[in-house]
């Protein structure tokens, strides 16, 4: 049996249909992140988790019960929020120890699962000093002791890093995987870092508009994506709208390419053919030979890599390849872009192709 | 929202507005029937019109000053001194700690025959630099903060380097953009000035609130229509402020007030 | 250079001029006699009698309209800000205490004398439901009358200047509290009210200083009938009595001493609040 079950929800503000339909399984002890652009609905489904709204239909049941109607102190789930969440009053130790005096725990036993949290959140020095004297990062390390403290039945973290520097987030999110697998505690993470949840989830839920447009592996997300949105939403790609010719094959603009998964499409279906740009190979060509001609526009430079742009046929093109490589092939130097034939994801192409709200992030 | 939400606004309604209805009520009795009699009593007395119009020139000549005084200063403050704030604003705060009935015995005593001549101890604007003073928490407060909304330095800057002396830059460039702040804290000077009673009345002189006050000992229906007028002022110089202001609802503190 | 400190000079002779002189040469007053003597008899008769009686009343009454101000301008704000509270609430209220809050002094008075006067309205109409009020030894003109009108000011005062504090509140604990298990009191007793008591302090000890500067709203009502520091020093300066006008000035002098002790402790709680509405994110 699943142990978190949210079922067929549905949350409207107004004349705003917030959350549309969702249906969402987590086993025990997994980690599962809502993943998507501002607006689709995962804070409120947290929320609606967490008992902060109340579904306009559906329901939340963990182990079985039913925990709709449960007021949100009674749920017994623990929250890390995105910030300004402590205590200023209270100190840091004061602050994790706050869920256990409301439980009136004895004093022995709290003081002693504080010290244990502090330390594996790795703030013994800390411990004495206020939230105004901590900086983000710590602060929500004290947050996050605070909510397994009370050894919750779910872990729930609403864009916990989405206020920190870029350093302190990628340290932070790795040490958060760490603790959750240490205890084995069944967490629901959202954001809108897909770099974030692929890193650290077992499974990602992709949102959009209030609808999941895909669950899965991170691995799976990244590598088939189901829908446009996902294949934009998730790293860059590159899209290529192409007419299925013969067996395997498309043709863009004039050009055949070799693409296996347009097996199974109809000669003549316009679609959409998705190449990630580090599968694509560059090499000097005058002719375009074999592969998608076109000349180099502009280099970006990503450290070991560099994203080489180049237009072929109108078409902006990103591929990633070695900078040594990429010193070779200058501006304005004509080439030609091949990628393996298994590598490219086909897709019907739709009325409307799904953009995302934001636009992939060019890493 | 909480029943008891509810409840802690409802007595405040009350509370506030009983007393404005019952004011209302008494101002339109006549005899046992309601009219416009004591209005009417009250419109037809010149020396309401007299003390009216001597208030109004008062708080004219106070706002002026006060504005004179105080936008060349928070604007040097904020554009070169900054170290001098905390002394203006400790300053500005002082009225707190002397309060009106101190400052106008002080006033009296200081600037008696010795100092000043006759005909300013007879004249009412003998009232306006004390009324100036006790305008300074209103001018700072709200001055302040409309020049604290701006970037000074880069729009002095700009303006120099566009070919403008200080007195243009002052006139076209920064009062316009602090204008909101400025007219809060004169139509909060503004009230001040009409239900200011204490220092007038202890310095002698006839102003609309002492008037006010003469006519309660003596006249009940023409007090109470008064007491609506004077409300009424209050109330326009507020709606003034929540006009001019571009953040409804968040005016300047208003810490003031006749009591 | 020399331009920058001709800006404020003005300001600064003027404060010197209208304020600083006249408060000084007041607090100088106070230990002089009219020849020029330096006396402290005028200091010491403050603490007999008539004038003793007189800061007694003024304490009394400045400490029991800011508490009772402060308690009902905080409970009425904190409901108008409330999460839970309809959003034209906020702005009519906050408008109506910029009002209330400026209206004080003479009109104020009669606004009671209209109200629970010997023939006021609630007073007739507590009558008809068989509540006599004076009879019952209730006067608008005595202490409490006083208090009742005085809170007029006292809690729109309190409305304006503790709603930055409620907004500080943020929402995110009232939700980690209940998330960790926390009732609606559990809340408020460990994290809400703890946040909020300096600033609720600070704001009533202002309370307490308006009150006891105020002047015009009790001359109004009580003509003088109850001794209070500012009525006695109206009295002494207009000379219904026969006293020294230094004697005024020494009250004043008292006068200040208490008020400058009410702000600095402002002063202190307000820094403290201040304190914990810094956040390092």
């Amino acid at each position: 049996m699943p142990y978190l079950e949210l079922q067929q929800l549905h949350k409207e503000f107004g004349d705003f249909i917030a959350i549309e339909e969702l249906d969402l399984a987590l086993e025990g002890g997994e980690f599962l992140s809502l993943l998507g652009p501002s607006g689709c609905g995962k804070t409120t489904a947290l929320r609606i988790v967490a008992g902060f709204e109340r579904p306009t239909s559906g329901r939340i049941v963990v182990e079985g019960k039913d925990l709709t109607h449960v007021p949100p102190n009674h749920r017994d789930m623990g929250m890390v929020f995105q910030a300004y969440s402590l205590f200023p009053n209270m100190n840091a130790q004061d602050n994790v120890e706050f869920g256990l005096r409301v439980r009136r725990k004895p004093p022995s036993d709290r003081k002693r699962k504080v010290a244990e949290l502090i330390e594996l959140v790795g703030l013994s020095e800390a411990a004495k000093r206020y939230p105004h004297q901590l900086s983000g990062g710590m602060q929500q390390r004290v947050a996050l002791a605070r909510a397994l403290a009370i050894e919750p039945r779910v872990l729930l973290l609403d864009e916990p890093l989405s206020a920190l520097d870029a350093l302190v987030r990628v340290q932070l999110r790795e040490e958060i995987r760490r603790l959750q697998t240490q205890l084995g505690i069944t967490t629901l993470y959202v954001t809108h870092d897909q770099e974030e949840a692929l890193s650290i989830s077992d499974r990602v839920a992709v949102l959009t508009q209030g609808r999941i447009e895909q669950i899965g592996t991170p691995a799976d997300i990244y590598n088939e994506p189901t829908t446009p949105f996902v294949a934009e939403f998730i790293g860059t790609m590159n899209r290529l709208e192409a007419t299925v010719t013969d067996d395997g094959e498309v043709d863009f603009h004039g050009t055949r390419l070799r693409v296996e998964n347009a097996r199974g499409h109809q000669s003549g279906e316009r679609v959409l053919v998705l190449v990630r740009p580090e599968t694509l190979a560059v090499q000097e060509s005058a002719n375009g030979g074999g592969g998608l001609g076109g000349n180099v526009v502009a280099h970006i430079f990503l450290g070991a890599t560099t994203r080489v742009k180049i237009d072929a046929a109108g078409q902006e093109l990103s591929a990633d390849i070695p900078s040594t490589r990429a010193a070779t092939l200058p501006v304005g130097a004509r080439v030609s872009a091949t990628f393996p034939a298994e590598s490219a994801r086909v897709l019907a192409l739709e009325e409307k192709p799904g953009s995302p709200a934001t636009a992939p992030a060019d890493r | 929202m909480r029943r008891s939400g509810w409840f802690w606004l409802s007595i405040g309604a009350l509370y506030f507005i009983i007393p404005l209805a019952a004011t209302a009520e008494f101002s339109f009795k006549d005899g046992y029937s309601y009219s416009f009699a004591a209005y009417r009593e009250i419109f037809d007395d010149p020396q309401f019109r007299d003390t009216f119009f001597l208030s109004l020139k008062l708080a004219i000549a106070t706002i002026i000053v006060a504005l004179l005084l105080f936008i060349p200063t928070v604007y040097w403050v904020h554009l070169r001194l900054p170290r001098l704030r905390p002394a203006v604003q400790f300053i500005s705060a002082l009225p707190f700690v002397v309060p009106p009935i101190v400052l106008i015995v002080g006033i009296l005593y200081v600037y008696n025959y010795q100092w000043v001549p006759g005909k300013y101890l007879g004249s009412p604007y003998y009232l306006v630099p004390g009324y100036v003073v006790l305008a300074f928490p209103f001018m700072f407060f709200a001055l302040d903060n409309a020049f604290r909304a701006i970037d000074v330095h880069t729009l002095t800057e700009a303006s120099q380097s566009l070919g403008a002396g200080w007195t243009r830059t002052l006139w076209r460039v920064i009062l316009p953009n602090i204008s909101t702040g400025a007219i809060a804290a004169a139509f909060l000077t503004f009230a001040l000035v009409m239900g200011e009673f204490t220092m007038a009345s202890l310095a002698l002189f006839n102003t609309f609130p002492t008037y006010i006050n003469y006519i309660g000992q003596t006249k009940a229906n023409p007090a109470a229509a008064l007491t609506i007028i004077s409300f009424g002022i209050t109330w326009l110089a507020l709606l003034g402020i929540l006009l001019v202001g571009r953040r409804p609802g968040r005016a300047a503190v208003q810490v003031g007030g006749a009591r | 250079m020399p331009l920058v400190w001709l800006g404020v000079a003005p300001f600064f002779a003027w404060a010197l001029a209208f304020l600083l002189v006249p408060a000084g040469a007041l607090l100088i007053g106070a230990f002089r006699t009219q020849d020029g003597q330096f006396t402290s008899e005028f200091v010491r008769e403050i603490f007999k009698g008539t004038s003793l009686e007189a800061y007694k009343k003024s304490i009394e009454i400045s400490l029991i309209t800011a508490l009772l101000g402060g308690a009902l301008g905080f409970l009425i704000a904190y409901a108008a800000l409330a999460p839970g509270a309809p959003r034209i609430v906020r702005p009519a209220l906050m408008t109506f205490s910029g009002v209330a809050a400026n209206f004080g002094g003479v009109p104020l008075a009669f606004a009671f004398i209209s109200t629970l006067g010997t023939v006021g309205l609630a007073t007739r109409a507590l009558d008809q439901l068989g509540i006599n009020l004076y009879d019952h030894g209730f006067t608008l003109f005595g202490f409490w009358g006083l208090v009742v009108t005085y809170l007029y000011f006292q809690i729109p005062l309190m409305i304006l200047v503790i709603s930055p504090a409620i907004d500080g509140l943020k929402g995110e604990w009232r939700e980690a509290a209940s998330n960790l298990g926390a009732t609606s009191t559990q809340y408020w007793r460990h994290v809400g009210l703890p946040v909020l008591l300096p600033s609720i302090l600070g704001s009533m000890v202002l309370l307490f200083g308006g009150s006891f500067a105020a002047y015009a709203t009790a001359y109004s009502l009580t003509s003088g009938h109850i001794a209070l520091v500012p009525l006695q020093i109206g009295e002494l300066i207009n000379g219904n009595i026969l006293s020294d006008p230094h004697q005024a000035y020494a009250l004043a002098f008292g006068m200040v001493i208490v008020i400058a002790v009410a702000m600095s402790i402002y002063f202190v709680l307000d820094r403290r609040a201040s304190r914990w509405r810094r956040h390092v994110q």
